[in-house]
């Protein structure tokens, strides 16, 4: 077992290189001068402090170089100093909490409506629960991501008034409850799909057959026995959607305006931060990678007969 | 001779590309306390399907019981409300499954497998039925159980597999145990060691045994009642020393003719001539007539269950020994 997970982390070690090296040169080939950029509109600096900018953000050297003085701070523990001045760690420090609280309540929501649906939709096969939910699926995915984000926002936050429009002045669970919600039901379909067909695949297994024979209870029989099973592909599918809930924030965060690791890159963007957007968008690359390494763990835990280290 | 399990007329059906197709046709059966009684036939005879109907497990959506009844201490459990029938399954019949890889759940330790029943119908605590599982993996022969209780059937031989399906089926004290072919899918030597297994458990526990099968060498040390089915019918029924020693129906005695024995070395084998009749397609009457040697006019219609002895009857016209 430490074996594996040691073999898995030198494995990323190629991964976290190409990746940073992708972001890197995405934010390198940005158009418009980012100093320019952070004299802000019409304001001229002197060409002495211009050049002092340049040189102190190696933004006078060639992109390999400038990777490299990057990827001796990262080696270190070392985020780096964004354009203004700020400590990129700092800033990632003041944002996570609220990304992972978005993210973690997103795919807590996602995960039991997801399965749940998925499971009924499943075990009444051909039913009118099942066609019911096939078609909210459809409906979910045709809809724009921001349609559905601004109109929740306008109906249930404006007019009805059940929760905060925007911002996290009323912590957790109430500010988050309406925007994770949102996050969430972009990944139930595909949830609720692989949960369906998976259970459709183990409910006439022998197995449940003997659970029959046995004399259990239905709600046994389908929660001990066949969801159980089910779940050994849905994990995988859930794990990598944890990734994608807590990095892929950005959008949900702009428009529900909440302070995290989204809103800090959004920003970072617009201002032409590189140090921040590289930074930030490394370790959420970082992250994700994490997460996948402790879904295979948990699939291992999941279906015995997977065995990590190769033996038994 | 008393009966614990009564089943009369019973009629199980399978969905077909034509339509509901009969599987088994109106069989009748009893099981006495304390008795084995083997139901023998080929693949698609129906005897599976018999013992499905009984236990309440036909495949779903495409297996139904068209008409017939299951007694049990005289309580027709295919008129049961469904929460009184699950009260009987594994609780009074347990079942044993022919591949016990499939029939186990893959996930699930076995010791947690076996506990289930102890849980459900004997009201024990998680702790409890643990301990009875323990002693339930001592009685079916699982070596060093204390420490295999917590493993998964994937780790298990075929044989000792198949011992642990046992043990689930025993975990609530059934008084009836079908066993659906229990040893086709093991190994010949281990198929003997499973077989002692249930004959020994059935004595110790005074349990009735529903032994389904399709190997005669299988039935003939352990079976105090056998029933021969072809065809979704029951072709031939009686006490098992009655059958073998005067097999009447023309399809139990070439049965018995095709087993090889050590005093015909060199010879060639000999087999049942043609194949097992379609399903949807049936002769008409008796449906061995197409394979039998003795088919006349006479067998275009249905035999008659004839009596051979007051325990012994055979469903054909020469049964009796005229027509």
């Amino acid at each position: 077992m430490t074996g594996y997970v040691i073999r898995r982390l030198v494995g990323m070690v190629p991964v976290v290189l190409g990746t940073t090296l992708l972001i890197f040169a995405a934010v390198y080939a940005l158009p418009g001068d980012p100093i320019k950029a952070l004299a802000g509109p019409g304001r001229v600096l002197s060409p002495s402090v211009e050049d002092a900018l340049r040189e102190r953000f190696h933004l006078d050297q060639p992109l390999w170089s400038q990777y490299g003085h990057y990827l001796g701070g990262l080696v270190r523990g070392d985020l780096g100093i964004d354009l203004q001045g700020q400590e990129v760690s700092a800033l990632v420090a003041r944002a996570w909490p609220y990304t992972l609280q978005l993210g973690l309540t997103a795919w807590a929501i996602m995960a039991v409506v997801g399965i749940s649906l998925g499971t009924f939709a499943g075990m009444r096969q051909g039913g009118t629960v099942d066609w019911v939910v096939l078609t909210g699926t459809t409906v979910v995915v045709g809809v724009p991501y921001f349609v559905v984000a601004y109109v929740a926002q306008i109906l249930l936050g404006v007019n009805l008034g059940w929760f905060p429009t925007s911002g996290v002045r009323e912590g957790w669970p109430a500010s988050y409850l309406l925007p994770a919600a949102v996050l969430a039901l972009f990944g139930i379909p595909e949830l609720v799909r692989l949960t369906r067909a998976s259970i459709i695949e183990n409910r006439y297994a022998d197995y449940v057959d003997t659970a029959i024979a046995k004399g259990l209870p239905h709600r046994m029989i389908v929660v001990r026995h066949i969801l159980r099973n089910s779940l050994v592909p849905v994990v995988s599918v859930l794990g990598l959607s944890l990734g994608y809930m807590v990095s892929g924030t950005v959008l949900i965060e702009g428009i529900f305006n909440i302070p995290g690791l989204g809103y800090v890159v959004f920003n970072g963007i617009s201002q032409q931060n590189g140090p921040v957007v590289v930074g930030v968008c490394s370790l959420l690359v970082l992250v994700y990678l994490m997460i996948n390494l402790l879904v295979d763990i948990v699939y291992g835990l999941l279906d015995p007969r997977i065995s990590l280290a190769g033996r038994r | 001779m008393t009966t614990l399990l009564e089943v009369s007329d019973l009629t199980v059906e399978f969905r077909t590309a034509r339509g509901w197709g009969v599987a088994v046709d109106g069989v009748d059966l009893s099981l006495a306390p304390g008795r084995t009684l083997a139901v023998l036939g080929e693949s698609g005879s129906g005897k599976s399907a018999t013992a499905r109907a009984i236990m309440g497990v036909l495949p779903a959506t495409v297996g139904r019981v068209g008409r017939g009844r299951v007694l049990l201490d005289g309580q027709d459990l295919l008129r049961l409300p469904p929460q009184e029938r699950r009260a009987v399954r594994g609780a009074r019949v347990g079942m044993v499954f022919q591949d016990a890889l499939s029939a186990l759940n893959p996930v699930l330790p076995v010791g947690y497998q076996i506990g289930e029943g102890c849980r459900v119908h004997l009201g024990m605590s998680r702790r409890a039925a643990r301990r009875r599982a323990l002693e339930l993996l001592d009685l079916v022969g699982i070596p060093d159980a204390r420490r295999r209780i917590d493993d998964y059937p994937h780790q298990f031989s075929g044989g000792m597999r198949q011992r642990v399906m046992i043990a689930t089926a025993l975990a609530a004290d059934p008084e009836i145990l079908i066993a659906d072919e229990p040893t086709t899918a093991l190994d010949v030597t281990v198929q003997a060691q499973i077989l002692q297994l249930l004959a020994t458990l059935q004595a110790d526990r005074q349990m009735s045994l529903m032994l389904i099968t399709h190997d005669l060498g299988v039935v003939a040390g352990m079976a105090d009642d056998i029933l021969v089915m072809y065809a979704g019918r029951v072709v031939e029924q009686g006490p098992a020393d009655d059958v073998f020693e005067r097999p009447t129906h023309p399809y139990t005695r070439a049965l018995l003719d095709s087993i090889c024995t050590a005093d015909r070395k060199g010879q060639p084998l000999r087999v049942i001539s043609g194949q097992p009749p379609d399903l949807g397609n049936l002769p008409s009457g008796c449906a061995f007539r197409t394979r039998c040697t003795q088919a006349a006019d006479v067998c275009r219609t249905l035999p008659p269950a004839t009596a051979v002895s007051p325990v012994h009857q055979a469903a054909c016209h020469f049964a009796g020994g005229a027509a």
